[in-house]
């Protein structure tokens, strides 16, 4: 066992805590000694070693979500000083002092930096973000994917489900029924696969309804958060078009084929 | 304020949810309204006020081209081009705008700056234009004539010439970024250099039908 490095210094935060989902809340003043190439998450378990606020006073141990610790799970996200981010790959040497830490109030918060995701997995399945493969007999082998296709989809198939870019958007909240920039990137991830292509008119379908896609107003905030550099916007532009000629198909007519 | 503001939120929503399933369809006859009539129609109206610069016989002949279409098909031409389609962009417009949550002082970037300033014009523009043809056209259909000298009163009082310069650049920059919006809505700008290449043609456009616009009504003073 290596013994902690004593430097002296200590790391200040502010968290919004918040007891019980839709409750009061209330800001908290942290202090917890400073270690070498901390992030915001050993800051947290400073904390939850020892509750108590930086005027002395005990209180409940903070609560958030966390999983895998590098960047992929998406669980740990968090508002930190204003920017919603990782909390895992959040390094307190690169961060102002004191740190405020919110929950992405974009969604029902559970209880202090923790919150409920489930309206980004409900629209996932909304969209039917997956590819159907199962028949009563062997489907065999589907199409091919041409490489340079594949390589710029690999992009868009990094999305972790975070909720960074639903908490950026100015038109994601808990009273509009935007869907949000990262299911709408999953529907041209899956339209772009082709077998998923075979059920494309399905997923536009899905979005060219209440809470859709045209409810992007284009302030391309989801894109400059992105912690994966997914292209959002480019996504929902590319989106735009396929419904433009989607829209046209319904108008005048088609037999549903998909091309 | 706030409850009138939250009557007419339910009002739209109502309005909307009878509307079910259809949303897509009503935001792009927003986004396709704004350009096409009313776009064209703002280019064509700051136009002709530019002839003002050209002195009181010039603009009162200009308008005068007005007094040869038929009155019935003037006003036909009138509700369908202009009320009806403003009404609609401007009305939804306001829904669109007052379920935003901006979130400037955290994403200070080109974008969203641009974001908040079309809503912000666009509530401006409501306001603006319900006066601007309450001083004109009603006063028109009320027995005045529009003409250089109903502008000239109108401007001769200094807050009123600066109400009317800040709403034509406003609506000279809702036109000019709505441009650019319609293009990303319709998917025809989709990489982010087009939608730059986009961003700078619309700028241009931007600052030079607001140098129309703003020669145009300094030309009344």
């Amino acid at each position: 066992m290596t013994t902690p490095v004593e430097t002296g210094r200590t790391v200040k935060l502010e968290i919004l805590r918040q007891d019980t989902e839709g409750g009061a809340t209330r800001w908290e003043k942290f202090e917890v000694p400073y270690r070498p190439g901390m992030n915001v998450i050993s800051a947290l378990m400073g904390i939850q070693q020892n509750p108590v606020t930086s005027d002395g006073q005990k209180t409940s141990p903070v609560t958030w979500d966390m999983n895998c610790l590098e960047e992929v799970c998406g669980a740990c996200s968090m508002v930190i000083n204003g920017r919603p981010r990782q909390s895992c790959s959040t390094l307190i040497d690169q961060l102002e002092q004191p740190i405020r830490l919110e929950p992405m109030k974009t969604f029902p918060v559970v209880r202090d930096l923790q919150v409920d995701r489930s309206r980004m997995f409900n629209a996932l399945k909304k969209v039917k973000a997956w590819v159907p493969i199962d028949g009563s007999y062997d489907l065999g082998e589907g199409p091919r994917m041409p490489e340079r296709k594949r390589q710029w989809a690999y992009e868009l198939s990094k999305c972790m489900t975070c909720g960074v870019c639903m908490e950026a958007c100015p038109n994601v909240s808990e009273g509009a029924s935007f869907i949000g920039p990262a299911p709408l990137s999953q529907v041209r991830l899956f339209n772009t696969h082709p077998t998923g292509a075979m059920n494309k008119d399905e997923r536009l379908a899905e979005i060219m309804g209440d809470g859709g896609l045209a409810n992007c107003g284009n302030s391309q905030n989801c894109v400059a958060a992105c912690p994966k550099g997914i292209p959002l916007t480019t996504s929902i532009a590319a989106l735009n078009r396929s419904t433009t000629v989607q829209m046209f198909r319904n108008f005048f007519g088609s037999d549903n084929m998909v091309d | 304020m706030v409850t009138i503001l939250s009557g007419y939120l339910k009002v739209l929503r109502g309005v909307i949810v009878l509307s079910k399933n259809h949303e897509f369809y009503w935001r792009r006859l927003h986004s396709l309204l704004g350009v096409i009539p009313v776009g064209l129609f703002l280019v064509f109206h700051l136009s002709l006020n530019f002839t003002a610069t050209g002195g009181e016989d010039n603009y009162n002949n200009s308008i005068g081209i007005m007094e040869y279409v038929p009155h019935y098909l003037l006003l036909i031409v009138e509700w369908i081009v202009i009320y009806i389609p403003i009404l609609f962009h401007g009305l939804y417009g306001l829904y669109i705008a007052f379920t935003a949550t901006p979130n400037l002082n955290r994403f200070g970037t080109f974008r969203n700056w641009m974001f908040v300033l079309q809503r912000f014009t666009g509530v401006f523009l409501v306001i603006f234009i319900a006066w601007h043809i309450f001083q004109t056209r009603i006063q028109k259909a009320l027995g005045a004539d529009v003409d250089f000298n109903m502008m000239e009163e109108i401007v001769s009082n200094p807050f009123m010439l600066a109400f009317y310069i800040v709403g034509i650049i406003s609506a000279t920059f809702h036109l000019a970024n709505g441009l650019w919006s319609f293009l990303v809505s319709w998917g025809i700008t989709q990489s982010s250099s087009a939608q730059k290449v986009a961003t700078y043609v619309t700028m241009i456009f931007f600052v030079l039908l607001s140098i129309v616009g703003v020669a145009a009504i300094l030309a009344f003073v």
